[in-house]
């Protein structure tokens, strides 16, 4: 796929270069934003918003968006807390969490894609239904008084921190895997590209969907077992934000918002540009303040260039189309 | 019929030509309007009829040729000086803003602003009264244009056009969806304006309506014009001999094939919802079946009913001798049916994916099935794709090459080869040869005759009548959602299946 894969690498190479160029900045100005705890908190502070963008760029692929991911996160978070206050062993406890999600997420996937609702207003009630309804159940208490053994899944701080981020990277890898070279995979990327399409040949979207919405909830459910682990209590309004991130790192890694175009490479990096900005902004002495204005204006200058980009591209197709007939 | 019109042309469409890519819509089309004049223009699907009311009300520009209004060449296409000289076009599906009130419909675009852009809402009203007045309607100016029902929609339409002082209005298939007193009423209207002085051009497939209404009749064909007629002097078997008269020049490499057991038999298939009833027709392995119709008998809904998309409510399909029920794609795919759609660039193929990727779209599972991990099989992908290429000649670069880059042959190609890797049992083309070149339609031609020869059963959807003599062993005409009629190879002529296709007497069309 030589064409296809040159064109795409093209979607990667601004974040990639927004991202060396933050490196460079921060390795010239701060050298020991290198040193490797610093390294190790920002990978283990991202690596929850890397499983949920993994999700997210199955979903946006797919032609379709969740905003409701950080309110099934708070959801899991506390349903993690209270399991493992309620005595249910570790082994098992992350299993029933990630089915949570899964079944958070298949609700989304059943009301998108079978019933053909529209994703941005069904998530929408969806993020205000699960946060609210945390609200009332847990009269925004937070869950305290987690067993020892749920702190680090049991283990010591140092290896549980290698799980934590090893995990994150092994899911990004077998999807990254799979989007390229499964049959599902390419099925994603056709119903992105072209849903009635795709059902001539044969593929129902609404599958496709379904499936893409429960492994974004399967990979919510893992992250927030994975972060809730990191702390001694868990809040009721875990994940605040965390849509937001997902989303403009999904964005940002050159993932047409429309569908069909995209890969985890480019999510990678998009997560990667904006875990690093704010830890970068502190070791470069700017007053943090600025972190979501500049956060910001990375999203804003990715739609702009995706624009641009895609603009070119289809008015290519518009004068090559159009010309004959205008002649 | 009653007075030969004698004020004189108000529009004059002189050798205009047009061609869309490589493919020559209209080539010499004439015409001539008079004022007070109902002039009808007639021609199979694709005749060119379409591009001429489009040059016309000038949403396209012409190639060649001229149109003169009022004497006067004009000299700007675009919609807004079409409608500045006056002429207006009321299409099948009326185009009203549904949401807003018939006066608010009738003001749009003419109405002067009193100071500050304040709306004079007593005018608006008044006038609209008087608008519909004119033709005839009791249609409250206060009610929502898309609570109206479809034939009082379209006087609102006529209203508008008069509203804007029209000299010319086109009426495109009026007729097609209306009951037969709506009709009646719509002919009253038409002959008022036009006893008014109005120059109307009146488009129909229902060629009995002309001779009550019509003062004159142009033929179109091929994208040119037969010729034009008075009313008085011509039969409806002449003019479908008119429309049809083209001989059958073209060769095809239809050659006789042993016919097999049947593949796909329907037994009083219908949905309701796609406005398809009562089919019954069997097709048989080594068959080529052609069906024939005008656009919107019912042709490509029930090829969608076959393949699912659409899945019947009545009857009973059988696939290779077993009953079966055909839920979705998939499904028929399961069962060896493919299909491939009218209109290739709309969903036939994914024109942003490279040539390979689209070739092995319907039997993906062939590739990932059985390997370690169910990794997808690149490698033999490739070759596949390469396969293909090369046996159907399709000129693309590569076959990593976007398939929306390559030329409308070459796409078709891909989009039969996807359906030849599935190695149907049943295939439908719906209008396999559309808008492609001479070169790759002869290719695609022998390509389905080289498929019937291994015993597929293939269904052929065809506006083109020598393509459906050319290529059918059997063909079914369809009419008002139904098979009107199966013609064996040497029983159907070009005459007999166009007459066929127009059908009677007002059979007001499902």
């Amino acid at each position: 796929m030589t064409t296809a894969r040159r064109t795409q690498l093209k979607r990667e190479l601004p974040p990639a270069a927004a991202l060396a160029g933050l490196l460079l900045t921060v390795a010239i100005a701060a050298p020991s934003f290198f040193a490797a705890g610093n390294l190790r908190d920002v990978a283990l502070n991202n690596a929850a918003t890397l499983l949920v963008a993994v999700g997210m760029t199955l979903v946006i692929l797919g032609g379709e968006v969740d905003i409701s991911v950080a309110s099934q996160f708070a959801v899991c978070s506390v349903a993690a807390g209270m399991l493992a206050r309620s005595g249910v062993p570790m082994t098992l406890l992350p299993l029933a969490i990630v089915a949570l999600g899964a079944a958070l997420g298949a609700l989304n996937g059943v009301l998108v894609g079978v019933l053909r609702l529209p994703s941005i207003i069904v998530t929408l009630a969806m993020f205000v239904a699960w946060r609210d309804a945390l609200r009332w159940a847990t009269e925004g208490a937070w869950v305290q008084d987690l067993p020892r053994d749920f702190q680090w899944l049991g283990l010591a701080p140092a290896p549980a921190q290698t799980v934590i981020v090893g995990v994150a990277f092994a899911v990004l890898a077998l999807f990254a895997w799979g989007l390229r070279s499964s049959g599902a995979g390419r099925a994603l990327y056709t119903v992105g590209s072209d849903a009635e399409a795709a059902r001539l040949a044969g593929i129902e979207p609404s599958r496709v969907l379904l499936g893409a919405f429960v492994v974004l909830g399967a990979l919510v459910g893992l992250a927030a077992t994975l972060n809730a682990v990191r702390f001694t209590s868990v809040p009721s309004n875990a994940g605040v934000g965390l849509e937001l991130k997902a989303i403009a790192a999904v964005v940002i890694g050159g993932t047409a918002i429309s569908g069909g175009r995209g890969r985890l490479l480019g999510t990678l990096f998009g997560v990667a540009l904006l875990g690093t900005i704010g830890t970068g902004l502190a070791f470069l002495g700017i007053n943090p303040f600025w972190e979501k204005a500049i956060q910001g204006g990375i999203i804003l200058a990715a739609l702009v260039s995706d624009a641009v980009i895609g603009g070119l591209e289809s008015h290519v197709r518009f004068v090559s189309r159009a010309r004959p007939a205008a002649g | 019929m009653l007075i030969a019109p004698d004020r004189g042309p108000v529009l004059q469409a002189i050798d205009v030509a047009k061609s869309y890519g490589g493919v020559r819509a209209l080539r010499g089309a004439t015409l001539e309007l008079c004022a007070g004049e109902v002039h009808g223009l007639v021609g199979e699907n694709g005749a060119g009829k379409s591009t001429l009311i489009k040059i016309l009300t000038g949403a396209v520009r012409p190639d060649g040729g001229e149109i003169v209004v009022e004497g006067r060449p004009l000299l700007q296409h675009s919609p807004r000086a079409a409608k500045a000289k006056g002429i207006a076009a009321i299409y099948q599906q009326p185009a009203l803003f549904p949401e807003l009130s018939v006066a608010e419909n009738l003001a749009t675009g003419v109405e002067a602003h009193r100071a500050w852009g304040r709306i004079d809402w007593g005018a608006r009203r008044a006038r609209a009264v008087q608008l519909l007045a004119r033709v005839g309607a009791r249609i409250d100016p206060d009610a929502e244009a898309g609570d109206l029902s479809m034939p009082e929609q379209q006087l609102v339409e006529i209203a508008r056009a008069l509203g804007a002082d029209a000299k010319v209005l086109i009426l495109d298939e009026p007729t097609a969806s209306l009951a037969y007193d709506d009709a009646r009423n719509l002919f009253r209207v038409i002959g008022e304006l036009r006893a008014r002085g109005v120059g109307l051009i009146y488009i129909t497939h229902r060629l009995e309506e002309l001779p009550e209404i019509a003062d004159r009749v142009t033929v179109l064909r091929d994208g040119q014009t037969i010729g034009t007629r008075d009313m008085r002097d011509v039969t409806r078997d002449q003019l479908i001999q008119m429309m049809v008269g083209r001989e059958l020049s073209a060769v095809f490499p239809k050659r006789a094939v042993a016919i097999g057991e049947p593949m796909l038999e329907l037994r009083g298939v219908g949905c309701v919802p796609a406005g398809v009833r009562d089919v019954t027709l069997d097709v048989r392995a080594g068959e080529i079946v052609g069906v024939a119709g005008l656009v919107g008998a019912g042709r490509t809904a029930l090829a969608r009913i076959v393949f699912g998309l659409t899945p019947a409510d009545a009857g009973e399909i059988r696939v290779r001798g077993r009953r079966v029920s055909i839920g979705s794609p998939a499904e028929a795919i399961a069962l060896g049916i493919g299909y491939c759609p009218e209109d290739r660039r709309q969903h036939g193929i994914v024109p942003e994916m490279p040539v390979s990727a689209n070739v092995t779209l319907a039997a993906l599972d062939r590739f990932s099935d059985g390997r370690p991990l169910g990794a997808f099989d690149f490698a033999r992908e490739r070759s596949v794709a390469a396969d293909y290429v090369r046996r159907l000649g399709i000129r693309t670069p590569s076959i990593f090459t976007r398939v929306g880059s390559l030329s409308g042959g070459n796409q078709q190609k891909v989009a039969l080869s996807r359906w030849l890797l599935t190695e149907p049992s049943v295939l439908i083309l719906d209008e396999p040869t559309q808008g492609i070149d001479v070169g790759a339609k002869a290719e695609i031609h022998s390509l389905m005759v080289g498929l019937a020869e291994q015993g597929v059963a293939i269904v052929m959807i065809s506006s083109e009548l020598p393509e459906i003599l050319g290529m059918s062993d059997r063909v079914a005409v369809m009419r008002g959602g139904t098979v009107v009629e199966v013609l064996g190879r040497d029983e159907a002529s070009q005459e007999h299946l166009l007459a066929a296709a127009l059908g009677g007497h007002a059979a007001p069309a499902a």
